[in-house]
């Protein structure tokens, strides 16, 4: 054996399933192997125990910052407040270039257009939350409305909820029909299903969930929408990580993962970046597969990153708000 | 997608950069002399031997020679505590000792940390977050016990033993002390301990912290030195009762020794232990706790689960995964916060290791071994897995006490409990499958003292520890680790 062959084995064909009925997706997530709960916690603190220093820290803030969905979903938004925030994702550190942009701005689908027309033609894409953000309660038809105005008005990425309610209660078919449905409405914007594991509660239903999103077409998985008590944990994360490696492993798809909410400082940003690169590896350490949804989370890189290179802390204040 | 992203993944392609924990805070001494009666001994006055780190081969200190007459005297400041101190003290009184002494060793965590990992080549990260809270842990625990021994089960007022002769390991050399010390003092008996040939240091710090805790002089005292040190106090006739920790041929010498004599003995001796899964198991935790079982602390782990006996049907994908797993281990400098696996921790016991694994592969089996990059200088072994292995192969049968798995498959629950029994030892064994029902049929089939359902070498100071067969006999830890302290 090479060394290559003891990572991640990615088949080069991709051979997704076909989901035919309901009874075919509930086997072959009931197939599944359980999580043992007090393991996966286990394993994720002593994860997080890793030391990271020097040279690796500064290149895994880059990383960070250029992973990072600079996000706003306040109802008090304005285009103003959107304007900012875009302003931010391109430049994040207005006195220092070297700064890399992040990977997106994120909005709520009525500033799509706004944030399209003030980003250009740069590399930050514009994500928009979709399909009833946060709830998911609304008709089927008021979602994919809601889908295909946000990607009429420039969405690179659509940020999707699925039907919590619908999976507790064991309406598999329908979030798997929902989730193909918005796919199709997407075209080619990427979408990113929001699974809201603080809801779903169990790291079986987390994982049994994250099959079901990348067997309709998920290009990513997602753990929260920030608006719930409970949002992304290292625990969840690492199952969602398991979910998309051994999804690689068997069909040759290649899924995403984004983890929001709750993510405040460059020490949690340090602790999934050791997920990522000690659970699935290489190839998913890239803004294309993975993502911090967050808002406060640049603002401490930015500062750590400085603090790396000069010794010393600059004052909050010495970054701007947005 | 691009033609990069479907490449097969590098796990740990993020490189970290050292992170190195500093030597200096263990603020070794050139030299230890023993500890008798509350003070230590000029170092000039005892012939020395070196200890060395195992990870550099590099002399850490040197370390007193007890010798007969030594041991006379520890157990005769020993006998002289318990009859004019330690045995008309009161169990709140000794209680409050214990408490004093967990918080000390919890103040002095990160020293004591340090120097364990210097003298036994363990990572950093293990006897920071293993070894020493769990040896804080130990005398928290029975320093509860020390006032409530009527009823602890024995009956009302149940009385100490005497002089109690301690003799442990190298593998945990602080945490044996915790869990030899602490019942005992809580019990009310005073204590010769002798800490393993290399590795006397972290019990030689253990003496600062109870001089600091103002124990009274002669409850405890630490004789260094070889296995003749060893021999000189179970020979002694003022010792009540013997504790040893280590390997089965040196446990069955001090059976025999103390055969004749009124002495009360426990044993924790060697083990094979074999962790079961079920094709039910939950996949990533079970690979997870079959790393976990054999490469924790180099695999120097009595209760190490050496033999994985795996159902046939998910064999394939649990030794492609474990293989994968394996690779990934960061082996090397133990001082590293980031390391996994350590030094190993003498040239003898590297020596041992080296010789079984090379009858592994004469004898047939597959072996898989870490392309992990060995340090130059010091005693260092990959982490190494081997398939195919039969039940007559030696690797199955021997304890390697080393970073070695021997995998074996079954097909059917009674087959899997047949081969786990299969073995002279029998102090631990892991079961683990979603399916209860089915841990409990196996758990109460298999001949072993400790069972994990779902998990592997989880210590605690409230859960009872210690063996069946040729794993040894009595308790420690829980209550039932006062017994072996107690007249009763």
């Amino acid at each position: 054996m090479s060394k290559d062959d003891y990572g991640v084995k990615i088949p080069r064909a991709s051979t997704v399933p076909s989901v035919g009925s309901e009874a075919q997706l509930r086997a072959h997530l009931a197939a599944l192997s359980g999580v043992d709960a007090a393991g996966a916690e286990a394993r994720a603190a002593k994860l997080a125990t890793r030391s990271i220093k020097k040279s690796t820290k500064l290149a895994a803030i880059d990383l960070a910052i250029s992973m990072v969905d600079l996000t706003t979903l306040e109802g008090a938004d304005t285009p103003g407040r959107v304007s900012s925030l875009c302003a931010k994702a391109l430049r994040p550190d207005p006195r220092d270039l070297t700064v890399p942009s992040v990977a997106a701005v994120c909005v709520y689908p009525d500033l799509v257009a706004h944030a399209r027309s003030v980003l250009a033609a740069s590399p930050v894409a514009v994500a928009s939350v979709a399909t009833a953000f946060p709830s998911g309660r609304a008709s089927f038809n008021v979602k994919l409305l809601d889908v295909h105005e946000a990607v009429v008005a420039g969405a690179n990425e659509i940020d999707m909820v699925i039907d919590r309610g619908a999976f507790l209660s064991g309406r598999l078919g329908q979030v798997f029909d929902e989730v193909v449905a918005v796919k199709e409405a997407c075209g080619e914007a990427h979408l990113k299903v929001i699974l809201e594991t603080g809801e779903l509660v169990t790291y079986d239903n987390v994982r049994r969930a994250s099959w079901l999103a990348m067997l309709a077409g998920a290009d990513f998985i997602k753990t929260s929408t920030g608006k719930v008590a409970v949002s992304a944990t290292t625990p969840v994360a690492l199952v969602m990580l398991e979910a998309v490696r051994d999804f690689a492993e068997t069909t040759g798809r290649i899924v995403g993962v984004k983890v929001a909410g709750g993510i405040r400082n460059t020490k949690d940003a340090m602790k999934y970046l050791v997920l990522v690169n000690e659970t699935v590896g290489s190839t998913w350490l890239t803004p294309d597969l993975f993502r911090f949804g967050a808002s406060s989370l640049l603002n401490d890189l930015l500062m750590q990153r400085l603090k790396q290179r000069r010794g010393a802390y600059v004052r909050p204040d010495g970054f701007s708000g947005d | 997608m691009t033609e990069k992203k479907l490449a097969n993944s590098q796990l740990g392609s993020l490189e970290y950069d050292p992170a190195p924990e500093s030597a200096s805070i263990a603020r070794l001494k050139p030299s230890y002399g023993l500890f008798i009666g509350g003070s230590f001994s000029d170092p000039s006055k005892h012939e020395q031997f070196v200890t060395l780190n195992p990870a550099n081969e590099e002399v850490l200190a040197t370390v007193a020679q007890a010798s007969a007459g030594d041991v006379d005297a520890a157990v005769a400041a020993a006998r002289h505590a318990y009859e004019t101190a330690w045995s008309k003290t009161t169990g709140a009184e000794r209680s409050k000792y214990l408490f004093r002494i967990a918080r000390l060793i919890q103040e002095r965590a990160r020293e004591l940390a340090v120097v364990e990992t210097l003298d036994n080549g363990k990572p950093i990260r293990e006897s920071r977050d293993v070894d020493v809270p769990l040896a804080a842990a130990h005398f928290f625990y029975y320093a509860g016990w020390a006032d409530k021994l009527d009823h602890a089960g024995f009956g009302a007022d149940p009385r100490p033993i005497g002089v109690a002769g301690q003799i442990i390991p190298w593998n945990f050399p602080l945490l044996m002390a915790a869990w030899k010390l602490a019942p005992a003092l809580a019990a009310g008996n005073t204590c010769v301990l002798k800490p393993a040939e290399t590795t006397p240091l972290s019990a030689l710090i253990l003496a600062e912290i109870l001089q600091q805790a103002d124990l009274p002089p002669g409850v405890v005292n630490i004789v260094t030195g070889n296995g003749t040190t060893g021999a000189a106090l179970v020979d002694h006739p003022g010792v009540d009762k013997i504790a040893f920790t280590g390997s089965t041929n040196v446990g069955r010498l001090i059976q025999q020794r103390v055969a004749s004599s009124q002495k009360r003995l426990t044993l924790e001796l060697g083990g094979k232990g074999a962790n079961i899964v079920f094709e039910d198991a939950p996949i990533d935790e079970m690979i997870e706790g079959i790393i976990d079982g054999i490469f924790f602390n180099q695999g120097h782990v009595c209760c190490a689960g050496s033999r994985l006996l795996v159902q046939e049907s998910i064999a394939d994908e649990v030794l492609r995964r474990l293989v994968r797993r394996v690779e990934q281990l960061r082996v090397g400098d133990p001082m590293d916060k980031n390391t996994d696996v350590g030094a190993i921790n003498s040239a003898a016991q590297l020596a041992r290791i080296q010789e079984l694994t090379a009858f592994g592969e004469r004898e047939g089996a597959t072996r898989y071994t870490s392309s992990c990059v060995l340090p130059e200088k010091g005693y260092w072994f990959a982490p190494t897995i081997f398939a195919d292995v039969s039940q007559s192969h030696r690797i199955a049968r021997e304890e390697i006490f080393g970073p070695v798995l021997s995998v074996l498959t079954f097909r059917t629950p009674e087959e899997a409990v047949a081969k786990a029994n299969n073995t002279n030892y029998g102090l631990a064994c892991g079961v683990w499958s979603e399916k209860g029902s089915r841990t409990l049929w196996v758990a109460q089939r298999l001949r072993a003292g400790v069972i994990w359902a779902n998990t592997y070498n989880r210590f605690d100071p409230t859960s009872p520890f210690g063996g069946v067969r040729e794993s040894g006999f009595g308790r420690e830890g829980g209550r039932h680790g006062l017994e072996a302290y107690l007249n009763v």
